[in-house]
């Protein structure tokens, strides 16, 4: 049996992630709040319940989504979103190369995860219907297992992995069409079309392979091709 | 061990860490030497740190945090104050 006198210093620590799955569960900062209170205040009046030296951030994400599927998903009336468009496999990792080759073509220093900031990956998250976002979410951002997620949400695992596989999969489509709407991404036709659509300056093959051959170009660093 | 096929079939299961340890070492073996699946599994593990990373944590709104201190203590509606006094 838990003392609750210890309950706000063991707790409060993983206030932040439970605000921050919250905000991916409700898309909504105000419920988001509501929800992580509530979590509290549940957690704390039956905290008598919890067995001492089991994982108590479990425990309190188990609060969190009960609280979420039982209280505000209803309060967010939305139907149950059940549907995702089949999305191929390795969809991200096979247009990655589309990707890249943008980048050359700027002579963006960025990394290839850079391209993508915090609102999109966010976005893309949040985009997933709820079925496909909760797993995803305890999964892939908060680390939990397929054992733990099944329990949480009351799923077989074999719904779980299934869930993830495809919520990934979406994801990952998302993120890629964030991309191709910045203009990350090279259209497959690009060397025909580069020189009369007007957009580059230069063709991108070419500036992709003297990006690389010379990264110093306007540094005037002595010593670069020694 | 494990071809490609079956290789890249598993890799969602490789790195949520939930294969065997006998399935995982085949899984393994087959990366040792295959270029292009390692490829693949360092991608997706490195698109899975970036979703953590950026999804895991917000900063907590301080009116929330006053929120919930205000649960804690004061709110103990199943055990009542020992003192008698009235609550809030």
């Amino acid at each position: 049996m838990a003392d609750r006198a210890g309950f706000a210093e063991l707790a409060m620590p993983f206030a932040p992630q439970l605000y921050g799955a919250a905000l991916r569960m409700t898309r909504n900062p105000a419920d988001a709040e509501d929800l992580v209170q509530e979590t509290y205040f549940k957690a704390y009046r039956s905290f008598g319940t919890f067995t001492e030296g089991t994982n108590l951030r479990a425990w309190l994400f188990r609060i969190l989504t009960n609280t979420y599927i039982n209280t505000y998903r209803a309060k967010q009336r939305r139907p149950t979103e059940t549907e995702l468009d089949d999305v191929e496999d390795f969809y991200l990792y096979r247009r990655i190369g589309a990707i890249e080759e943008a980048l050359a073509a700027r002579s963006a220093e960025d990394e290839l995860m850079d391209v993508f900031t915090d609102d999109e990956v966010k976005q893309a998250l949040e985009a997933l219907p709820e079925t496909f976002r909760l797993p995803v979410l305890l999964a892939d951002v908060e680390g939990f297992s397929y054992r733990e997620i099944a329990e949480m949400l009351d799923i077989p695992m074999g719904t779980v992995m299934s869930r993830l596989h495809r919520g990934r999969k979406a994801m990952q489509k998302a993120l890629y069409d964030f991309a191709a709407e910045r203009g990350l991404v090279r259209p497959p036709d690009a060397e025909a079309t580069a020189s009369g659509a007007g957009r580059a300056p230069t063709d991108p093959t070419d500036r992709a392979e003297e990006t690389e051959a010379a990264p110093a170009t306007t540094s005037g660093r002595p010593s670069a091709g020694r | 061990m494990a071809d490609c096929d079956e290789t890249l079939h598993e890799l969602e299961t490789y790195l949520d860490h939930e294969l065997t340890p006998g399935a995982r070492r085949a899984i393994q073996a087959h990366l040792d030497g295959c270029l292009n699946c390692l490829h693949a599994f360092d991608f997706h593990a490195e698109l899975r740190l970036i979703i953590a990373d950026k999804c895991r944590e917000e900063p907590l709104p301080p009116s929330l945090l006053a929120r919930i201190q205000d649960c804690f203590g004061v709110g103990d509606l199943d055990e009542p104050d020992p003192t008698g006094q009235p609550a809030g």
